[in-house]
Order: C-alpha cells, then structure tokens, then sequence
C-alpha cells in the first residue's frame, strides 16, 4: 500500500494561450535547461490549451518554465507500459474497463509502447490496475 | 420660426426651467446654492453657463429614482439605459414628457417627409431600452402605420417590409446592413422588391462611408439620428438634407463646452456636448455632460429651419463603447470579473465588427491558482463568466482566459478597449 506512491509520474500541465509560438516558447525554456522530454500532449480549450509534459526532472522544469512567466501546475497520472504491436493496447483495456479515463495519450519507447493515463481516483486505480497484471512505470524510470 | 424668435422662447423656457428645478428638486436646488446662484441669476440665454453641470454619475447616485421632482401618481413610463458600474440609470417620464419626446421624434420624420401614407417598421428592441418605443410613438404620431418588429427574426421582418410594403425603418445602421444580407440570401432585392427608400439610423457609431454602403447595396437613404435615455430617447435627426442633425431648440438647449476646462466653445468648434432639456419635467436634465464629442454647425440649414444643427458624434470623453446599440462602460466590465477570485485584475476587451454585427470580446487573466489541468473545468468557468457578463450589460461577450501577466499594464490611464471595428 505505501510504495504505489512511486507510481504516480509528475506531468506538468502548462497554460497556454492560442498565441504564435508557444510551444516553442515552451520547448526553449526546456531545452536551456537540458530538460529531456519523454511524454508530450497539447489539449484544446476554448482561445487556450493546456500543454501536458512528462520530463526527466520535473521540478527544475516547472521552477524555470514559472520564472519564465508560465502557469505551470504537477497533475500526477499513471504511465502504462504496453507491448509495441498491433494488440499492444487492446491487451489492457480488459483490465482498464472499471477505471474512469479523464485523458490519455501514448508514445513508443521502444522496445515498448507507453500509455500515459490521468484518472480520477489514481491510488484505486493502480491497485486495480497491478491486480489485474498490468505493468506500470514508477517514478524511478522516469526522473 | 426665425433665429431670433427661437432664441426668445430658449430663454424663456430656461427661466421657467431655472425656477422650476429650484423649486422643486431638491438635488438641483443644492446644486444652485453651491453655485451660488438663484433662478433670477438667468437674464440672457448666455447665462445658462451660470447653471452647474449634471453626469452620469449624478443619475447613477441618484438611483432608482432620487432625482424625481415628481410624484409616482405623475409618472407614466420608466426606461433604463446600463450604467456604468452594476446598476443601471433610470429615467421617468411624466405624460408631457412622453409627450414632448413624441413630438421630437415625430417633427423630425417630418422633417424628412414621411407622414401619414407610410408604413414604419420600428426595428429597435423594445423594452427597456427606449429606441423602440420612441420610433413608435413619433410613428404614430405622424399617421404613419408602424410595424413594431423590435429585432430578431430577420427573415420574417424582411417578408413584412416587403408584403407590408413598408416605406421607412428605424433600426441600428450594422442591423439593416446584416438585413440587406439576409435579404440578397433570400433573393430579396430591397431596391426592386420593395418600397424602402429611408433608414432612421443611429443608437451606435456610424460614418458616411457606411451610409453610402447602405445606399449602394439598398437604395436606402440613411438619416442620422441621436438621442440617449436620459434625453427621453431617439429625438433628433437630420433634415432631408442629410447634413448635420436639427436640435429643436424649444425642447433642448445644446452647448458645447471644452471638456477640460468647462468653458463653452463657439460655433464650429468642436467639444463636448452639453444638453439642457428645457420642457422635461420628471427630473431635472440641466446642463447635462453627455460625453459625445461634436460641434455646432455654423451655417444655416438649406432646409430653412433654424434649430441648431449639430455635426456627426466624432468620438467620447470617456471610454463608453456602444455595442449593437447598447452601452457598455469598461468599468462595468470590471465590476463584473472582479466578483470571481479566479480571475486576475487586468482585462481586455475587443471590439471587432463581422457580417456588421458587432461582437465583443473579454480578454481576462487566469490567476495562476486557478489554473487547472482540467479543461472542462475551465470551460465552464470561462461560460459562466460569459453569462454574468450579458446578465451586467445586456450584450453577449465571448470570454478568453489569458496568461496571467501577459495582457498590457498601464501607468496612467489604462487603455482596456481594442476597438477594431470599421465604421
């Protein structure tokens, strides 16, 4: 029970505005801090979008992406390891069915895949989850 | 009536008003002793500059009705125009004073030889806001048959000009723009289809450019009109002419004044207008500051008559925007953002004109507590702002949530709207 904790990876969150530019904005204050990304989504709002981050140090990334002026906020989410091939993700969804999705993307990170998934209530749904048999990411592989 | 005789019965009507206000508001009385001043200090028309200032502000104090120099018993109407914080301004009128801005209007679509044989659709809403109504009363005043369409249902309204073979409509100048669209959609050509021929226009900034535009694609003359709430509503117009519009100087007194100093400024300058309603009885309106920047026409009129005319409103005062018809003050727009702490204390607002609609659009700061990585929740708290918004000033606003710390900062005065609309 004490130790899923080190399953919970740290994405940033960071607001952004529909402006020219700033990802790029983004990828800079990340790259001059030689801040390695592993996991990357930019969601849609309405004249705004959240850009969801997964990096190798996330605490130094959010205290130079906020000394640069940006909102930046930890949303804690689940990372699922997945076989690289056609199935790879259908193999999960059977143990999945029972937890409530809120969003979710992927990446390759060969030889597997990646599922990064933010749930609703996280400490249940990574009990259900390793119950069922599926292997997830902690921390530790990630930062 | 002739420039000399008008003049006399200006100052007779100002004497009457003085003694009248003196007597019987209590806020004008005050002001007059602050003045030091009494009715009698009123000997040529000259000394009106004598008489203290009325703002917005003294009706904004005033609300609901402490102004009032008449009796509930004696009052048959209340309009409101939106105020510039929160609360709205009243304005009552006895049955002269519906009677007198009746009489304005309807002299003025005289003025431009509508009468009895025309058939007028009022396209101004109707309700609080006193466009509507006012066109009507004068419409009928006139003999004319009115079509009180009020706005919305652009389609129908334009079946009835044509089958109802309407002749004239009052309406904003971006709304019979949007109406001539409609109609090409709806393979009405108003030049052929129809018999519009006259648009009474105004309640919003328009320039001849447009009125030119409208002409073209209608064959629509545009008459320039003018009024505001506090004057009793629309009552002035441009003769047929098209030049200037006629203050009728037996019911209004019209200065100009440097809005900095106070002090009056001759004909053909420009400044800001100051209108004392000299028949209004349900409250004082004296030497009131309407914040509309203009000048007094020098010439007479070719038309003949010698009522003051007074040039296009060329700009404000102060930073009221007029949006599809209806005021919006910037500081209402604060009062309202300010009551979710989610939101940072700089705002933006844009102004930007579409398929002539005008839309307004509120640029605010996310705090960044309250930035969340949930996007619905930040949806529905950009929605129910906008809803506060049009719930304060009666106008839909989109809302856009911004980084906090990117909208600009001022030392002065701070520059809150981006007016992108062209005229």
């Amino acid at each position: 029970m004490s130790d899923i904790g080190k399953y919970r990876i740290k994405q940033l969150s960071i607001f952004s505005e529909n402006r020219p530019s700033r990802l790029g904005a983004v990828a800079k204050v990340l790259r001059d801090g030689k801040i390695n990304i592993l996991g990357f989504s930019i969601a849609e709002g309405a004249g705004y979008g959240v850009i969801r981050v997964l990096v190798d140090r996330p605490e130094e990334a959010r205290d130079l992406l906020t000394k640069e002026g940006f909102v930046v906020k930890f949303t804690d989410v689940l990372a699922i390891q997945m076989e690289d091939r056609p199935g790879g993700l259908f193999d999960l969804t059977d143990q999945m069915k029972d937890i409530n999705i809120e969003y979710g993307y992927g990446y390759r990170s060969p030889p597997y895949a990646v599922l990064i998934i933010r749930v609703e209530d996280i400490d249940k749904s990574i009990e259900k989850l390793i119950a069922g048999g599926l292997h997830l990411l902690d921390n530790v592989a990630f930062h | 009536m002739p420039k000399d005789q008008l003049d006399r019965l200006q100052l007779k009507l100002l004497k009457i008003l003085a003694r009248r206000v003196y007597d019987s508001s209590p806020f004008y009385h005050e002001r007059m002793r602050e003045a030091g001043m009494t009715p009698q200090d009123i000997r040529t028309l000259a000394d009106v500059t004598k008489l203290p200032f009325m703002t917005k502000k003294d009706l904004r104090d005033g609300y609901p009705d402490k102004l009032f120099m008449r009796d509930r018993s004696e009052l048959i109407r209340y309009h409101a125009s939106s105020g510039t914080t929160g609360k709205p301004t009243i304005v009552g009128y006895t049955r002269n004073d519906v009677e007198n801005w009746s009489e304005s209007l309807a002299r003025a679509l005289t003025s431009i030889g509508l009468g009895k044989e025309d058939v007028i659709q009022v396209s101004n809403t109707y309700g609080l806001f006193s466009g509507g109504l006012g066109f009507h009363y004068a419409a009928e005043k006139i003999g004319a048959v009115v079509v009180p369409a009020s706005t919305g249902n652009t389609e129908r309204q334009l079946e009835l000009i044509r089958d109802l073979e309407v002749t004239a409509i009052a309406a904003t100048p971006s709304y019979l723009m949007y109406m001539g669209e409609v109609a090409e959609k709806m393979g009405i050509d108003i030049r052929r289809d129809t018999k519009l021929r006259s648009g009474l226009l105004g309640a919003e900034p328009w320039s001849d450019r447009m009125r030119d535009r409208i002409y073209e694609t209608m064959g629509v003359r545009g008459f320039n009109c003018f009024g505001a709430s506090e004057l009793s509503g629309p009552m002035f117009l441009e003769c047929a002419e098209q030049d200037g519009i006629h203050f009728w100087g037996d019911l209004a007194l019209v200065e100009i004044i440097d809005p900095d100093s106070g002090e009056p400024l001759g004909p053909g300058q420009k400044g800001e207008m100051v209108v004392t309603m000299l028949q209004k009885e349900a409250f004082p309106m004296v030497r009131y500051r309407m914040g509309d920047i203009t000048s007094i026409m020098e010439e007479p009129c070719p038309c003949g008559r010698a009522h003051p005319r007074l040039t296009r409103i060329q700009g404000r005062v102060d930073d009221m925007i007029i949006i599809r018809g209806i005021n919006v003050f910037p500081s209402q727009v604060e009062h309202a953002l300010m009551q979710h702490r989610e939101l940072g204390n700089e705002f933006q607002i844009v102004v930007d004109r579409k398929d002539h609609m005008d839309s307004m659009l509120v640029r605010v700061e996310l705090r960044p507590e309250a930035f969340t990585d949930d996007i619905v929740e930040l949806n529905e708290l950009r929605e129910y702002i906008s809803s506060r918004l049009k719930g304060v000033l009666n106008v839909s606003a989109k809302v856009e949530l911004v980084q906090s710390g990117t909208l600009p900062r001022f030392e002065g005065k701070a520059k809150r709207v981006v007016d992108r609309r062209e005229y």
